[in-house]
């Protein structure tokens, strides 16, 4: 049988980074093949050449049995390649139908738009994929799964008999994951061959048939994906066992409170919120998106301000403005989006690790010093096993997992008290995950106060020492850490909304 | 490239001409062609006492492109440098010739006026949060009126202040070797590029430079005072404007009010003609001084040629687009 996508021997190389070594890879119809492994093994520079964003530096690709070499998203759509990209690439301002069929406006005649058949066009497709969605509808003002949807959409009105979904769940919850699975399983049926990506182990089991292991830029192994056991996967994907110990909780009841907050408030995003955090205290936050948690975090670190509401630190009253007066005061935050956020991507990785703590490598006179940054960044390159030609390599050249780690090294080097990490391994992997989690014990341990947000029930219940769940903006309850407490409780937290549900009010909400 | 694969082959040409493409070497390279070319045109252009003019001509033009390289870098633009470096010019004025203070309070002026400016500027896009083009639009309609009304719309002469044109055209060099006559003007120009280039490679101002640029929310959210660091950039940027302001008082003779207004254009294409990016986070002091003499050399060359003074005006315009489009060239290959 024919393959609807086969590569053999594919190379790929970057500036000091040998990315794709002969990596094998193929796709049947109605299928959705898996592709795994940790970051930096490749899946997304692989996804990439088949879908034409880059070129192959070796190696050959078919498509039914057909040698080609798309050299642009063009040349792939015209072989039935559609990707949906790990970020969005929406335009905010303009609407769903215009986001999915743009370049492919209906026209009259002298070039005028045709906006009703580019509506009703629209319609259709998102009918097909059974999605209350009003084709009007300015992308900005939907949420983040609602644009992915969006997406989706717009990859599928191109009729792709191969499409691409790289991370395609990692902003959804559990119910909008439900709903893009059934998604797939139609597109399944209709004979699609899809590839999927995602660092959910537990999806694979889902939805995947087969799972293809890439590590290291080379190819591992393809296997069943509904027979194989998870845990061979993993040894795969990072090439030795990987260990999930249970939390060890310790006694901080006794330890002195680092940070309190009274009633912090802002609009409908933050109502009310209050807790103390002690010292060598790990408090998680759980809650489905747009609960509230990041925005608690961002007004805590000033980089939002507040309504109303009291920071206490170190039993002190603060009065933070801004996030210069919260590190002042001993607050670090690692923001979610590590690369608007975190991260100053075009710069060196030396420089990024001595972005917050400039004062300490600069003389009186403002000049800095070099040789000091340089053993900093080199010592905590080591201590933190970021994966780096060397210092001075550009942090976009570094994978997800080295980049966030690059970014926790900029804030161990701050040396904060109360530090705030925000969906702390989002889009790393196994191997890196258990290692930033052994970071933050080890941090606790040393009597930091640390706050983990997660859309990840496991990894909030595997952190924390006590987990605070919130949702639509007010703090639900707090619960114990360890094994007092399941999963079913803290959902129940996560969606005890003030008011009783209305089914119809998010399709009201839709058509605004 | 359609009958290759994708990348298949990569040729030691194409890794050699990625090398050479770097805008920096590019703009260098084009100076050396520029300057060979005009020199096979005419026996005239290189002569030493023409050198000596393209380089004082560079001078004025060379310390405000410096000026503005450093809030380019930042993600900023600045209009203003043009009249701000004639605000300055007038105020120097004012306190020489109105005012009749020795030197060192004319030059103090200039700094000084050039730094307050360039921290109103800074202080509009930092805390106001107004987009740092139409800040400095309005920075440089506010300082073009301002040179005027306190001039009276009259130029202010130096003739009362001895040694006051020594400034850019007096020559320390000449003094001890007398056979390289550089002037002054063009001595400052190359202190304030070394001076400037220190600043933005070894110091945290620097650095906060590139940052701004590259990601600034990144930058605030490291706890950085960015508004803070962002405000002394512009004021910084602002005292170096002071210094092209005493340049042109002192080629001049005077401070001329109605002066000022398309150099910042100038200067803006200095910059850009040297690789600096106008969407911020990358950029040199060298580049935009070899920018500045690249047009000092074609506007002169041109003239040595006699070719009339509005196609100059043309060739400056196409090369500041050639200049532009190498520089994408070289960046979508090493995307």
């Amino acid at each position: 049988m024919t393959f609807l996508v086969e590569m053999k021997g594919i190379e790929k190389r970057f500036p000091g980074v040998h990315a794709l070594r002969s990596v094998q890879f193929n796709l049947r119809a109605g299928e959705v093949h898996a592709l795994m492994g940790e970051n930096g093994a490749g899946k997304s520079t692989l996804m990439k050449i088949i879908s034409g964003i880059y070129g192959r530096d070796g190696g050959e690709m078919f498509v039914d049995g057909k040698p080609v070499a798309p050299d642009s998203p063009r040349a792939a759509q015209a072989l039935g390649i559609g990707i949906i990209h790990q970020e969005l690439s929406l335009m905010n301002d303009l609407t769903a139908a215009q986001n999915v069929l743009i370049g492919r406006e209906p026209r009259m005649r002298f070039g005028r738009l045709d906006e009703a058949a580019l509506n009703r066009k629209a319609a259709e497709i998102f009918a097909s994929l059974n999605l209350a969605m009003d084709p009007r509808t300015l992308v900005s003002t939907q949420t983040i799964a609602r644009q992915q949807l969006i997406e989706i959409a717009k990859a599928l009105s191109y009729n792709p008999r191969v499409l691409i979904m790289d991370e395609p769940t990692a902003a959804l919850n559990d119910v909008e994951i439900s709903e893009l699975f059934t998604v797939i399983k139609k597109l399944k049926a209709d004979g699609v061959g899809i590839v999927y990506i995602s660092h959910r182990m537990d999806e694979i089991k889902r939805i995947a048939d087969r799972v293809t292991i890439l590590r290291d830029g080379a190819y591992i192994d393809t296997l069943d994906a509904t027979t194989t056991p998870l845990a061979t996967i993993i040894q795969l994907m990072v090439g030795r066992e990987v260990t999930q110990n249970a939390a060890v909780i310790p006694d901080t009841s006794q330890n002195p409170v680092a940070l309190e907050v009274r009633n912090l408030s802002r609009g409908k995003a933050v109502r009310n919120v209050s807790f103390d955090l002690r010292k060598g205290e790990i408090l998680g936050f759980a809650g489905l998106m747009g609960a509230g948690r990041t925005e608690v975090a961002r007004i805590i670190f000033g980089a939002d301000p507040r309504d109303a509401g009291e920071i206490l630190v170190g039993g002190q009253p603060v009065d933070i403005r801004s996030p210069y007066e919260a590190v002042l005061s001993g607050i670090g935050y690692l923001s979610e989006d590590r690369k608007h956020f975190g991260l100053a991507v075009d710069m060196s990785v030396r420089a990024n690790i001595a972005m917050a703590n400039m004062a300490r490598f600069t003389s009186p006179l403002g000049v800095l010093n070099e040789a000091g940054m340089k053993q900093t960044a080199v010592e905590y390159i080591d201590r933190l096993g970021i994966r780096t030609p060397s210092d001075m390599q550009d942090v976009r050249l570094l994978s997800g997992g080295n980049q966030q780690k690059v970014v926790i090294a900029k804030w161990l080097l701050r040396d904060c008290d109360v530090l705030i990490f925000d969906e702390p391994t989002r889009g790393i992997d196994v191997g890196a995950k258990s290692e930033i989690y052994a970071l933050l014990e080890d941090l606790a341990a040393q009597g930091r106060a640390i706050i983990v947000i997660s859309s990840e029930m496991p990894e909030v219940m595997r952190l924390s020492h006590r987990i605070a769940v919130m949702c639509e903006g007010r703090l639900t309850g707090i619960l114990p850490g360890g094994a007092a407490t399941t999963q079913e409780q803290i959902m129940k937290l996560a969606t005890q909304r003030e008011t009783a549900p209305t089914p119809t009010k998010t399709n009201a909400e839709d058509r605004v | 490239m359609t009958t290759i694969p994708a990348g298949v082959q990569k040729s030691a040409l194409s890794q050699l001409i990625a090398a050479f493409t770097h805008q920096k070497v590019l703009a260098f390279a084009s100076l050396i062609v520029l300057l060979i070319g005009f020199s096979i045109a005419s026996p005239n252009f290189m002569q030493t006492s023409n050198m000596i003019s393209i380089l004082q001509a560079t001078s004025v033009n060379g310390v405000l492109a410096i000026a503005v390289t450093l809030v380019i870098i930042t993600g900023g633009i600045d209009l203003s440098v043009g009249t701000m470096m004639t605000f300055c010019a007038v105020i120097t004025g004012v306190v020489l010739t109105y005012a009749g203070l020795p030197l060192i309070f004319g030059v103090a002026a200039a700094l000084l006026t050039g730094a307050l400016c360039g921290f109103c500027s800074g202080s509009f896009v930092a805390k106001m949060k107004i987009p740092p083009f139409i800040a400095t639009l309005g920075m440089m309609l506010i300082l073009k009126g301002l040179s005027l009304v306190i001039s009276g719309t009259r130029p202010i002469y130096f003739n009362d202040t001895p040694g006051f044109s020594e400034i850019s055209l007096g020559s320390v060099i000449g003094q001890v070797i007398p056979s390289v006559p550089i002037p002054n003007g063009v001595l400052i120009l190359f202190i304030v590029a070394a001076i400037t280039a220190y600043i933005l490679n070894r110091t945290v101002l620097g650095r906060y430079c590139f940052a701004l640029g590259s990601n600034e929310e990144s930058v605030r959210l490291s706890g950085v005072n960015t508004d803070r660091w962002k405000i002394a950039i512009y004021a910084l940027a602002g005292s170096i404007v002071g210094i092209a302001g005493l340049l042109i008082a002192s080629r001049l003779n005077s401070a001329q009010p109605a002066l000022g207004l398309g150099y910042e254009l100038e200067a803006i294409a200095a910059v850009v003609i040297g690789g600096t990016s106008l969407s911020g986070g990358r950029g040199s002091i060298l580049g935009s001084l070899i920018g500045a003499l690249i047009m000092a050399v074609l506007t002169n060359g041109l003239r040595v040629l006699s070719v009339a003074q509005e196609w100059q005006t043309v060739v400056t315009g196409a090369i500041i687009i050639l200049a532009v489009y190498a520089d994408m060239m070289r960046r979508q290959k090493a995307a």
